[in-house]
């Protein structure tokens, strides 16, 4: 049992795509001020603050993640994966983020970061999904520019592409 | 916003949770899923001064048949009841009524016992509760009781918990071939429900409860109704409901979906 008092900083340490990071946060810190404010990584961005934009999304142990609905302290010993882990290099763009770039599924681009963690997690487990299935995921999102459109296009654009490159490997 | 400050325990065992509640009282809330608690925290409509972390106690997340009931942990997420394989079989009106839950983004971590313990009157799973007539099993340093689901709804975000008490887990009758059916009415898939109902055969008739429109989840047991008849209990029925005006709908248009889902349910199970 551990008992974090309130008016104190405490050490919390986690995984952050694949590297370990650590700094302190009074129990009451948000995992997303966390990321942004701690750890300088303001790729995951906020909106509401309470559950419902969707644009703090994050994976938590393999779990989608309200990061504006978890406490930093939550995630002590977790493995985290936010978008700044999605690209595979510095210079080059993912699937799906490429997508992304030719379908227009951006223009102020401040949904887009929990957008693409929703839907790396959900095509990772369903290769083939429907329209009606991304819509049905994109419900935990809120996208004020694009009219969600151009977005399920990439992300149907995206999921056909990655089988058809799976195939290719394993017929290779 | 952000939350107010707090002290925040990572409870080990069910024993840490109820030293914390027992010592701390109405000032100890109980952190599952977040999915309620954090946001009312950042909107500080909630200033605990303690916060107990229940996720990381394994016991508590067990999805179990006990004889003729399906007992489901305070650990156990949305999500995982989803997925758990004997679902449709065993509990088919929660398998029906838990996608209607939140988002999957919500459900990878909100909980199905702190859904009950938050007891909002349009939420799903109190409502699947008092339609198959569960139990709530409570627990404090004291002692350990069950409540029945009709008794543990006592208002609008008000239960029979006290504040010292765990949900420990709930416990849902599995009814033998039962013919179920929910529906809902709400703004958008994954928002809270205008109206939601579920309708079920039971053994002298049928049973509707109906979700968001008396401060909690209501059912009505009738024999086998048709036609004028069932027009009017369900009538009867949609009034007693008390609805009102909000931003959502209006009283009206609440009656109407009862009315109107109402028959089209009792009409799918009575089939
Ligand atoms: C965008 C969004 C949409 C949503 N839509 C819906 C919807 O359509 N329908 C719906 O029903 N819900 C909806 N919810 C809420 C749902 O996701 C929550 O999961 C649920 O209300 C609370 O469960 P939790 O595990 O997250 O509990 P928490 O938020 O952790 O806790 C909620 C309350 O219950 C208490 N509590 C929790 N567990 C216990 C326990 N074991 N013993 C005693 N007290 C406990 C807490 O102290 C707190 O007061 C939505 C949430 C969001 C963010
Ligand atoms: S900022 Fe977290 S959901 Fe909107
Ligand atoms: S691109 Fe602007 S909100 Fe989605």
């Amino acid at each position: 049992m551990t008992r974090l008092k309130a008016d104190s900083r405490h050490a919390v340490r986690f995984s952050l795509n694949g590297k370990p990071v650590e700094g302190e946060a009074e129990p009451r810190m948000l995992l997303s001020d966390f990321l942004r404010h701690q750890l300088g990584a303001t790729g995951t961005h906020v909106g509401c603050e309470h559950g419902v934009c969707g644009a703090c999304t994050v994976i938590v142990d393999g779990m989608l993640t309200r990061s504006c609905l978890t406490l930093a302290a939550q995630v002590d010993g977790c493995e985290l994966r936010t978008v700044e882990g999605l690209a595979p290099s510095a210079d080059r763009l993912g699937v799906l983020q490429q997508a992304f770039r030719r379908n227009h599924a951006l223009q102020c681009g401040f949904c887009t970061a929990g957008i693409l963690m929703s839907l790396d997690h959900y095509l990772a487990k369903n290769p083939a999904p429907t329209e009606a299935e991304i819509r049905d995921l994109l419900s935990g999102h809120i996208c004020r520019c694009t009219g969600y459109t151009p977005i399920i296009k990439a992300a149907l654009e995206a999921a056909a592409e990655l089988t058809s490159a799976k195939k290719e490997t394993s017929d290779a | 916003m952000k939350p107010p400050a707090f002290d925040y325990l990572r409870a080990e065992s069910v024993g840490d949770v109820l030293d914390g509640l027992a010592q701390q009282g109405g000032d100890a809330r109980v952190l599952a899923g977040g999915q309620s608690l954090m946001a009312m925290l950042n909107m500080r409509l909630a200033k605990p001064k303690l916060l107990i972390d229940i996720m990381r106690i394994n016991e508590l997340r067990r999805i179990e048949r006990e004889g003729e009931t399906v007992v489901i942990g305070a650990g156990v997420r949305q999500a995982d009841l989803l997925a758990w394989p004997k679902l449709s079989e065993a509990l088919p009106l929660v398998a029906l009524a838990l996608p209607w839950v939140g988002h999957m983004q919500t459900r990878s971590r909100g909980t199905i016992c702190g859904s009950l313990a938050h007891a909002d009157p349009s939420a799903e799973m109190p409502l699947a509760l008092v339609a198959l007539g569960g139990e709530v099993l409570l627990r404090s340093a004291r002692r350990r009781r069950r409540v029945a689901a009709k008794d543990f709804f006592a208002g609008m975000m008000l239960t029979a918990r006290a504040d010292d008490e765990l949900i420990e887990g709930i416990s849902l009758p599995i009814v033998k071939g039962a013919r179920v059916a929910f529906r809902e009415v709400a703004r958008r898939h994954g928002d809270f429900a205008i109206v939601a109902c579920a309708a079920m055969r039971t053994q002298s008739g049928v049973r509707l409860a109906v979700g968001g429109v008396a401060d909690v989840p209501t059912a009505r047991d009738w024999p086998k109704l048709e036609g004028s008849a069932l027009d009017d209990a369900l009538n009867a029925f949609a009034y007693e409901l008390g609805a009102r005006d909000d931003v959502h709908a209006t009283a009206r248009y609440r009656r109407d979906l009862v009315r109107m889902i109402g028959r089209d349910l009792i009409g799918e199970v009575l089939q």
